[in-house]
């Protein structure tokens, strides 16, 4: 008995050591922004989509892609959700114009965008595409690595590219000629990434506030939308399935309870021999 | 089929006369879903259903997903992003079929654990143990192989790092590691063949399912107390028995209408729970993952395999006396495939004449550790191989392979087992007997 009480004692310790866990991680910190698209009933804001397109147009495209993402998603609804015309104007005025290899004979040229081609990829080598940014990363690991601080808080990809966004400490050094810049929410602490945001970046016609952080939010709602563009379409689905089951379960209950108390009352009315 | 006696099925109307004598296949399914089933089974013999249920549930969206989907090292990831994002549903039967896989695991583990509570590996059940362990192994390597697919980073890198453990074993391992991945280096070759495997296992599952229902209903279920149905008359069978429809029938369904709302609710609400954000990175063999981590379902086996480092004392002198040929890494790999082996042995290594654990005292104790130790395992295999986390996995792997070998075969000698009850029906009574109102005066049955 005494390897079980030292085996039991060992797991309840491996259990209360969370502490560990944090020392041993270098991840960065990450901010628990509150996002319109939180939880079961939460929903992408249209407004605040169309506000991190804009962002993303003027700011993050210079150097990053979306190359998984179709320009005519922009007018789906449960996203920007932008009307057609302006759909059409996105990918005309903003793409401009793109290789299409079918042109020619085969021999390809250069034509103007229309709203079925995807976003570009990214200019920049160096620059991941943001397609799916928001998903490939997290925010929250914690307690002790179990990841169950994610339950309620979410995956936080999006809370991830907003903490990063506004996470700049203004420090910068030099490294094997690259220049680092501090970030508190990037892992290790030095990003090479410039800081993309100065304030006032953008004019919103909204007049939405244009800090740092405010429009840091709007582009990581906007992140989110590419990387989920199906996410208000899965969520009500995934409404409607849990209350049909709910209703489907309570009749299940109901029908086996009813099927088994004969069977129960006779065991109770004819005691064991 | 079963060997507890009950009524056949007869074919009465000239059809069923004409087909029975030609092929009795009404007769085969009559059989099977009237199985007199024990009376007391509890709410741990579910998980039979939902596990039937998972694999048809990955079959029906697999199939649907082949059809968008593109094997090929440029394409994969694309194409998964083009299930996401333009195929009708796409996203949902994707979500579905990611999350589907947790499930079955998560049904897999509690259908494994229940067996070694309640002792149904043992005598004669052990064909059925070794069947369903058969199919574990064939699950574990259809989402291995499934989880390659979409191609990315975890993908990629987990794959090298699974057919390494191949590349572990001495002399042959490199030749190996290459027929496996069919090149020097994970690539399209072998995105090509397991994709084809992926789409093949599952079949084969379901053809070792229909051998386990077949073993089990030879041999009647195991039920919470361990002791057998009489069946020395059809009488006294039936006071032991109800027949599977429509009693379990009903009661499995409801079940597993429970579990689906918790189901949906995830896949509708969290998705990428369970899943690595890496995963959405574009598989490429330029950038490692700073962690290589698989899917919680192998944590505990991963745990196992990493324990093993080589200043560990019986690695050290197991590499001594082979003269280097088991080193630290091929230790791991075998101590990994060797904590299944030893699961599969179970119903040898067992030496108590007691089947339920419900009646041994001592064994509940290891029991729960060992359901303990699965845990920690899981949360340990997920961390990184630093710190105080290798000792944890050491401790926790030791425990594992002591269950095995050394507690239930010494248990069995050194636990006095408590009285079990003769009969089924005397458990059943004795439980719904002891109702809150049994002290109230005795109701006249209502008429019915």
């Amino acid at each position: 008995m005494k390897l079980l009480r030292t085996l039991t004692a060992t797991a309840a310790l491996a259990l209360t050591l969370p502490g560990v866990a944090q020392a041993a991680g270098e991840a960065g910190h990450v901010h628990d922004y509150n996002f319109s698209f939180e939880g079961p009933f939460g929903a992408f804001d249209q407004n605040q989509l169309q506000r991190g397109l804009q962002v993303y147009s003027e700011v993050c495209a210079a150097c990053h892609g979306l190359q998984y993402v179709p320009i005519r998603t922009l007018g789906d609804e449960g996203g920007p959700h932008l009307p057609e015309d302006q759909v059409r104007a996105y990918a005309t005025d903003f793409v401009g114009d793109v290789w299409d290899p079918t042109l020619l004979d085969g021999e390809g040229d250069f034509r103007p965008a229309t709203p079925n081609d995807h976003f570009p990829k990214s200019g920049l080598a160096t620059a991941p595409d943001l397609s799916l940014m928001a998903k490939a990363r997290a925010g929250f690991h914690g307690p002790a690595g179990t990841g169950l601080a994610q339950l309620f808080k979410g995956m936080g990809g999006a809370e991830y590219i907003a903490s990063l966004l506004a996470g700049y400490t203004g420090e910068e050094k030099e490294e094997a000629g690259t220049i680092l810049y501090e970030n508190t929410a990037f892992p290790g602490g030095w990003i090479s990434m410039a800081p993309p945001l100065y304030g006032d970046d953008v004019f919103y016609e909204d007049d939405s506030p244009t800090d740092i952080e405010s429009v840091s939010q709007d582009v990581a709602a906007f992140l989110m939308w590419t990387a989920e563009p199906k996410m208000m379409a899965r969520k009500r689905a995934g409404l409607t399935a849990v209350i049909f089951l709910t209703v489907l379960t309570a009749l299940l209950y109901l029908t086996n309870k009813q099927l088994w108390a004969p069977v129960k009352r006779a065991a109770k009315e004819t005691p064991a021999e | 089929m079963s060997g507890i006696p009950h009524d056949h099925y007869e074919p009465t109307t000239q059809g069923e006369k004409w087909l029975h004598r030609r092929l009795p296949i009404v007769g085969l399914l009559y059989d099977t879903i009237m199985i007199p089933t024990p009376k007391n089974l509890n709410w741990m013999w579910i998980w039979g259903i939902v596990l039937t249920f998972c694999l048809v549930l990955q079959i029906v969206t697999g199939v649907v997903l082949v059809m968008h989907y593109t094997p090929h090292v440029d394409m994969a990831f694309a194409s998964v992003e083009h299930i996401m994002r333009n195929v009708n549903g796409g996203h949902m039967l994707r979500y579905l079929h990611m999350n589907g896989a947790s499930l079955f695991f998560l049904a897999v583990y509690m259908h494994i654990f229940r067996g070694l509570y309640y002792g149904s590996y043992k005598a004669p059940r052990e064909i059925t143990w070794i069947i369903g362990m058969l199919i574990y192994l064939l699950m574990m390597g259809t989402a291995f192989m499934g989880y390659v697919l979409p191609w990315g980073q975890m993908s990629f890198h987990g794959t090298a790092v699974i057919t390494g453990l191949f590349g572990a074993i001495p002399f042959i391992g490199d030749g190996l590691q290459t027929w496996l991945l069919g090149a020097q280096a994970v690539g399209q070759p072998a995105l090509n063949r397991f994709f084809s495997l992926h789409y093949l296992l599952p079949f084969v599952i379901a053809g070792l399912v229909i051998v386990h229902i077949w073993a089990f209903h030879t041999t009647g279920n195991n039920n919470p107390t361990g002791v057998e149905v009489r069946r020395t008359s059809k009488a006294e069978a039936e006071r032991d028995t109800l027949p599977f429809w429509p009693y379990f029938v009903i009661k499995d369904l409801f079940a597993l209408a429970l579990i689906m709302i918790v189901f949906f609710a995830v896949v509708g609400f969290m998705p990428n729970y369970l899943g690595h954000p890496d995963n959405y990175i574009e598989g490429t063999a330029l950038k490692t993952p700073s962690h290589i981590v698989p899917e919680w379902y192998f944590l505990p086996f991963y745990a196992i395999l990493r324990a093993f480092t080589p200043d560990v004392g019986i690695v050290m002198f197991t590499s001594w006396i082979t003269g280097g040929i088991i080193d630290a890494k091929f230790f791991g790999v075998l101590a990994m495939f060797g904590a299944i082996v030893v699961l599969a042995l179970a119903p040898w290594l067992d030496t108590s004449s007691v089947r339920s654990g419900r009646y041994r005292p001592m064994f509940k104790w290891w029991f729960w550790i060992l359901v303990l130790d699965f845990i920690v395992l899981m949360w340990v295999g997920a961390r990184p191989a630093e710190g105080i986390y290798p000792t944890i996995a050491l401790i926790g792997s030791t425990y594992w392979f002591a269950y095995f070998l050394v507690i239930l075969p010494l248990l069995g000698v050194i636990e006095k087992p408590l009285p079990q009850p003769a009969t089924i029906e005397e458990d059943f009574k004795a439980h719904y007997g002891k109702d809150k109102d049994t002290a109230a005066a005795p109701v006249a049955s209502p008429a019915e």
